[in-house]
């Protein structure tokens, strides 16, 4: 690229060139906590997943007709780190189940916007369950609706919103999305 | 009433099927795998069960508040319209047009001045009345409707229609009894608690599939010998126990049943009837006990009503939680449930967001309705695969009283009526 040309750049133009920058280490840093979320899901850890979230993280799993009728009510709801662990907990010792794996495929990481230190972002997910002796079937897909509190270099769930498109669930959904 | 295009059928005007082959055990307490994989036997249950002499149920009012709302439902596996009237009164009828067996109406839940078959627009008013027809006299003279074509004899087959408190049932007879009749004493006192008069709150609603035949889901909440060995949330956390005081009431045909349970005060740290329940762990409590707080709002003696009403409703009422199962049947071994989800229109905002955190017991992701739900495909994956063989039914007995809980009483009544209305 010999006869690339630097041209000489205004403060503005760098300004913004900071913040396309800031922006991308943002989605980079959504996409890694996103395939960390997706992988310790899917190895079947679900007891690690309140660590995902702030102590006053709230989770959210809403069918999309309820979401975009004013209907409050979520399949999956905790509000604040008590109630993810309860919900871990009875997922890990009281719920009876199949045996299933679960693989999530996260993508489409977009970042909304970063205001006092929080960051809004989406993402588009997939949800696939393979349970013995049938095949693999698509559980789930929908986006999630996410806010971030930056604290650090880290990453921690204010609030994941999943609202799916999969409105006739087949059976039951065991491992949040 | 003008549109007069009804269900008479009945039974009357369909070649019935040989079913000589399917003989029923002679112990009452055993059930053939039949009932639940024949797919003879489930289309009788459409046409003597779902549209026969019974009241289903259909939506609540609360989905249709205004003239000219609507939601798509269901009456057995036949999708149907509720809509409400120019009048306010609730009208319901196939959605099927009367022309080429459109299913027209492809939206959960909306509002309109008319219902539009968008195939070749035959168009009818809130009572499924046919009001036009698209070139019915043809071109220029030329093709249309045969000059004897009546609009009133093609309108969408429309249901008889009942509401109480809130809730909507619908028959394909046009000469059932009142649903109180229909309830009996004893189950309308149970409705009553459930629906206790004040104006509903619609919350949400859930949508799943159930590898299984629908009959196993009544059975499921005519069953309280499961409720404290498959769920291990409840006991777990000390919300239902065998030691609970608890009653099973059933009208007089056996069709309906409630299961009311008062949980005891505080928390239950020790209980003789624990021993046998391996997941009893009298130290285990939630880290935010929230989820199960009791907030008393009615003077019911009762913490827990799970109410079924034949066929295809279950009415749900746990501490602070109120929902609706409406069973639609997919085929003999499938079925949906459509979950829907009521508070009340005085809650405060407390009150509303302590009801939906509550709501992650129920439904198909909740702590207990998952296990249900698996339980029911677990059923059925046995009956399909493995050679048949009648199911046990047979704890208890038919003349106990009405506290006995570990007893199969309510699913034997249930099959006694399901015999006569099947004439099996």
């Amino acid at each position: 690229m010999s006869n690339l040309q630097v041209k000489p750049v205004t403060s503005e133009t760098e300004k913004l060139m900071y913040d396309r920058a800031f922006l991308r280490e943002l989605r980079h840093m959504v996409e890694d906590f996103n395939c960390d979320y997706a992988d310790t899901l899917d190895r079947g850890e679900v007891e690690k997943w309140p660590d995902f979230f702030t102590d006053d993280g709230v989770y959210r799993l809403i069918a999309r007709d309820n979401a975009e009728s004013n209907l409050p009510l979520p399949l999956m709801y905790c509000d604040g780190k008590g109630m993810l662990k309860d919900r871990a907990y009875a997922i890990a010792h009281t719920e009876m189940f199949a045996p299933r794996y679960t693989m999530h495929q996260i993508a489409q990481v977009r970042i909304l916007g970063f205001e006092d230190g929080i960051v809004s972002a989406q993402a588009n997910y997939v949800l696939y369950e393979t349970l013995i002796d049938e095949p693999t079937h698509l559980l789930q897909c929908g986006k999630y609706h996410d806010r971030f509190l930056l604290r650090g270099d880290r990453l921690l769930l204010k609030e994941r919103n999943c609202i799916y498109d999969t409105l006739l669930i087949p059976t039951c959904i065991v491992f949040p999305p | 009433m003008s549109n007069t295009c009804r269900f008479i059928e009945n039974g009357e005007t369909r070649a019935e099927s040989d079913l000589s082959d399917l003989v029923w055990p002679n112990d009452p307490a055993a059930i053939p795998d039949w009932v639940y994989t024949d797919r003879r036997v489930y289309d009788l249950e459409q046409e003597r069960i779902f549209r026969g002499r019974t009241w289903n149920y259909i939506a609540l009012e609360v989905e249709v508040p205004n003239p000219g709302d609507f939601i798509r439902s269901y009456i057995g596996d036949m999708p149907i319209v509720v809509v409400r009237g120019q009048d306010g009164a609730i009208n319901a009828f196939e959605n099927r047009c009367a022309h080429r067996g459109v299913e027209f109406c492809k939206t959960y839940r909306g509002s309109a001045k008319q219902f539009v078959c968008p195939y070749h627009q035959w168009t009818y008013d809130l009572t499924g009345k046919l009001k036009s027809v698209p070139f019915r006299r043809g071109v220029q003279g030329q093709g249309g409707m045969p000059p004897d074509f009546k609009l009133e004899d093609h309108s969408l087959r429309r249901l008889s229609v009942t509401t109480r408190r809130g809730a909507i049932f619908a028959s394909c007879a046009d000469d059932m009894e009142s649903l109180e009749d229909y309830l009996g004493p004893d189950m309308l006192d149970q409705y009553d608690t459930m629906f206790d008069g004040r104006p509903l709150k619609l919350l949400g609603i859930h949508r799943n599939v159930i590898p299984g035949n629908w009959k196993l889901y009544q059975e499921n909440l005519k069953d309280p010998y499961h409720a404290t060995l498959l769920h291990t949330y409840l006991t777990t956390f000390g919300l239902f126990v065998a030691g609970n005081k608890t009653l099973i009431v059933a009208d007089e045909k056996g069709r309906h049943s409630s299961l009311c349970s008062r949980r005891p005060e505080g928390r239950l740290e020790s209980d003789s009837n624990t021993s046998q329940i391996g997941s009893f762990h009298a130290t285990m409590k939630l880290a935010d006990p929230r989820v199960l707080e009791l907030i008393k709002e009615s003077d019911s003696p009762w913490n827990s009503n799970a109410i079924t009403i034949w066929p295809n409703l279950i009415a749900i009422r746990q501490s602070n939680i109120f929902s609706i199962r409406h069973i639609v049947p997919m085929g003999p071994d499938e079925f949906m449930l459509i979950w829907v989800n009521f508070g009340f229109a005085d809650d405060t905002p407390e009150m509303e967001a302590h009801r939906l955190r509550q709501n992650n017991i129920f439904g198909p992701g909740g702590f207990i309705g998952i296990d249900d739900n698996e339980a029911i495909k677990f059923v059925n994956d046995g009956l399909q695969r493995s050679q048949p063989r009648p199911g046990v039914v047979s704890l208890g007995r038919d003349d106990e009283p009405p506290e006995t809980v570990i007893t199969d009483r309510a699913i034997r009544g249930m099959y006694r009526h399901y015999r006569e209305a099947m004439g099996l």
